[in-house]
């Protein structure tokens, strides 16, 4: 087994190393008694102390966690992907969907609802063929519904990426949404 | 002559702008053609006056506020070049080899670093200045020391877990040094998870090797030769820092196999968490580690007879850890000196809130809680006064003013209903709710809540609900005897602290402040004009009619002719405020459900 001491660069992925125990690769920085230990733990329990650091790197590659990739790293882990699923749904920093390249959030809080934010939220289905909590089939757009934006005065307003857009209509939504596409927004 | 330029480049210092002003100093420098050093350091503890840059020259130390890279230019100029500080500027002098100093708002002085000794001092990147400032002194020194003494030394410098709990440190060595096995684990608990506390980040990413050192003397010993930092991944930098500590400390010898030629083994792993409040807690942690769901597990058996990959484990919080290698440089004695019965030493407060200079304070224990809130932290940002201080989290509770001569101390603040934690403390003006900070507290909790105990999962999600019927229309005083009773009743039905503290929050404010309770359910009024389901915004006969409220109401519910008094629609109003911040004539008044007239 690889150890994740640090320093040692965590192995890639899908390097088999990773997941399968060796009594012969040692890394640097391993000693006798770390090798000894691994010897005399349960190999099983040694992959399942794995698992997070392995579903943490899968995202950092991947944006979040791909049901293949995670049927995958089951098999070779010898974990039950029921366990993984439990596992990865237990901490709030895993996701099982894709973020799109820009990220939309509209705003429901009471000022925005009164102005009509769900006529933006459908101008914005209209536009994108996503509703809100999805992704666009192009991985572009990432919907997302928010409680309050704190942007009360400009309602209704939706942020896209980290820049807030006041007093919406359907029409300045979809301004908004195309700019967004024609990359007219990016970068700035 | 200047010799060296010191800028504080924490998370929170590079948030306020510390990279623009580094990358300033040294373009600045290198047009002049100045060959000074300049140095990154760790956080000095006075967030609120990021940017911080110190100046040395010889043995006095000038340290510059609020320095953003606007200013750079006229420091250079002055300071550097003419030789000249920029008066103005200055919030606090040193000298090195004299007593002599200036701090222009009295933050420092009353402080005690002994945690924080070489935070803002010591590049955390570099092992050598952490050598300079007798840096491993302390592990050679132990390393020379039967394990048992150094135990003793814990013992009788009267340590206590900084995590929280406050449990006797050298008594837990004790414990794990007296279980007979051939594996132990020792762990570094840096979860920090309460909403308002981030002493252990300035401490991991201002002095990380200050923790390793410590772990490496109790890995010693207790007779363990692997160990876990277990760190939230919030904190990036931290995590940076402390990585390439390890690597340092690995090359010099300090871990590792046998190490200073001592015959003793130890390394450390570093582990990051995944985002789980509950996994602060040791045996969530320690499920954590082992790559499961951070669910607590009933005690005993404790962690120090089966505890992680089911050996020996021993888990201190960061700042525990951070005292080790002060008290075996320095005696137990003399750490001992400090504090107040049985709480000795010095704790590091994390000062956040409505409090006008924020930031983290050392001080030793048993300071009233006064002393650090007005002398070190100047009181309410606003002016105001300070209602009540919150300490401890989501775990902890609120202190009312009147009682802020309290000394705090583990027993103290326990009796008071809240605890001392993990340092927290977040201020509350007159303009706080305290039935709105116990919601919020509670809906905290009710999100991480892991699941495992119904009293927890279910109770506190009950008392969300009291909560938000008490903060609205229709809640009653049976509301609040129920939200008591149920608060009772989910500490004593929930496994791991979490649970058992959850309604500290609401049990507090409803201990100290039931009047404010009573003015939501009886008079339909929130005292501090928070509760939004318990205001009407009314505009007075101060009202002239300009129409600007009109203008600003973003849902059209005031109406009115051109000078005439303007009156607005309640069954419209959303009570977002924008009409208050257009009246130029403070026409505008907020009362509760009963009060004021009624427009329309």
């Amino acid at each position: 087994m690889v150890s994740s001491f640090p320093g040692t660069p965590e192995p890639p992925f899908y390097h088999p190393l990773s997941l399968v125990p060796s009594r012969t690769t040692t890394g640097t920085g391993l000693f006798e008694q770390v090798r000894k230990m691994q010897s005399s733990m349960d190999e099983q329990t040694m992959r399942n102390s794995r698992l997070i650091p392995l579903l943490q790197a899968m995202q950092e590659e991947c944006g979040y966690l791909p049901a293949d990739r995670l049927k995958v790293l089951s098999e070779e882990l010898g974990v039950p992907l029921s366990r993984m699923y439990g596992v990865a749904t237990f901490y709030t920093q895993f996701r099982f969907e894709p973020l799109g390249r820009h990220l939309v959030r509209v705003c429901h809080g009471t000022a925005c609802h009164v102005n009509g934010a769900m006529q933006i939220a459908d101008a914005m289905t209209d536009c994108l063929g996503t509703k809100e909590g999805e992704t666009s089939k192009d991985g572009e757009f990432t919907v997302e519904r928010v409680a309050c934006l704190g942007c009360c005065s400009l309602s209704p307003v939706m942020m896209v990426d980290d820049r807030v857009h006041g007093k919406l209509d359907k029409e300045k939504v979809k301004e908004v949404i195309g700019k967004l596409m024609r990359g007219e927004l990016d970068g700035q | 002559m200047v010799s060296r330029i010191l800028v504080g480049m924490n998370s929170c210092g590079m948030a306020a702008g510390a990279q623009e002003t580094l990358a300033a100093i040294r373009k600045g420098l290198a047009s002049r053609g100045l060959e000074i050093p300049v140095k990154v350091v760790g956080c000095s503890g006075n967030c609120y006056r990021e940017p911080f840059v110190e100046v040395m020259t010889g043995s006095m130390r000038t340290g510059y506020g609020d320095m953003t890279h606007d200013r750079v230019e006229r420091l250079l100029d002055e300071h550097i070049v003419g030789g000249k500080e920029v008066e103005e500027w200055v919030v606090r002098r040193s000298c090195t080899d004299r007593e002599e100093g200036f701090d222009r708002d009295g933050y420092f002085s009353k402080q005690v670093k002994i945690v924080l000794e070489n935070s803002g001092t010591i590049d955390p990147e570099s092992i050598d200045d952490y050598l300079a400032a007798d840096g491993y002194k302390a592990l050679e020194k132990a390393l020379k020391m039967a394990p048992e003494e150094i135990i003793n030394e814990i013992d009788h410098s009267g340590l206590r877990g900084r995590g929280g709990a406050g449990f006797p440190t050298g008594m837990k060595w004790k414990l794990t040094r007296n279980v007979k096995a051939e594996k132990k684990f020792i762990i570094c608990n840096g979860d920090e998870g309460d909403p308002g506390a981030f002493m252990d980040r300035n401490v991991l990413e201002g002095d990380p090797h200050k923790v390793i050192e410590g772990m490496i003397i109790g890995a010693y010993a207790v007779g363990s030769d692997e160990g876990y930092v277990y760190c939230r991944a919030e904190y990036p930098l931290a995590i940076k820092r402390l990585l390439k500590a390890l690597v340092q400390a690995r090359e010099r010898g300090f871990l590792g196999h046998d190490i200073l030629s001592s015959g003793f083994s130890f390394d450390i792993h570093v582990k990051e968490g995944a985002g789980a409040f509950v996994c602060g807690e040791e045996t969530a942690l320690i499920h954590s580690i082992e790559g499961k769901r951070g669910m607590p597990r009933p005690r005993p058996p404790y962690p120090s007879v089966k505890g992680l990959f089911g050996a020996s484990t021993m888990i201190n919080n960061v700042e525990t850890w951070a005292n080790v290698a002060w008290i075996i440089r320095n005696g137990a004695a003399g750490y001992a000196a400090f504090g107040m019965g049985k709480s000795k030493g010095t704790k590091v407060f994390a000062l956040a809130g409505k409090v006008k200079r924020g930031g983290n304070v050392e001080v030793p224990m048993g300071m009233p809680l006064k002393e650090i809130l007005y002398d070190i932290a100047g009181g309410s940002r606003s002016g105001k006064d300070i209602k009540a201080v919150q300490m401890g989290g989501p775990s902890g509770g609120c202190i009312p003013s009147r009682l802020f001569d309290t000394p705090v101390t583990y027993e103290h603040m326990t009796q008071t209903g809240a605890i001392v934690g993990s340092g927290g403390m977040v201020v509350m003006d007159t303009d706080t709710c305290m039935v709105d900070v116990a919601k919020f507290f509670q809906d905290f909790t009710v999100k991480e809540s892991c699941g495992k105990c119904t009293f927890c999962r279910l109770g506190t999600k009950r008392m969300l609900e009291l909560l938000i019927r008490i903060s609205g229309p229709d809640g009653t005083e049976a509301d609040i005897d129920a939200l008591a009773a149920l608060g009772d009743e989910v500490k004593a039905g929930s496994l791991c602290g979490l649970g058992q503290t959850a309604p500290n929050p609401a049990l507090t404010t409803l201990r100290y402040f039931k009047d404010e309770y009573l003015a939501h359910v009886r008079e339909k009024r929130c005292p501090s004009n928070v509760c939004k389901p318990l205001m009407r915004y009314v505009i007075t006969d101060r009202c002239i009619g300009c129409t600007a409220c009109a203008r600003a109401c973003p849902v059209k519910a005031i109406s009115g002719t051109v000078k005439q008094r303007h009156s607005i629609d309640q069954t419209i109003c959303i009570k977002c405020g924008s009409c208050i911040g257009a009246c130029r004539f403070g026409a505008v008044d907020i009362t509760g459900l009963n009060g004021g007239d009624v427009d329309a």
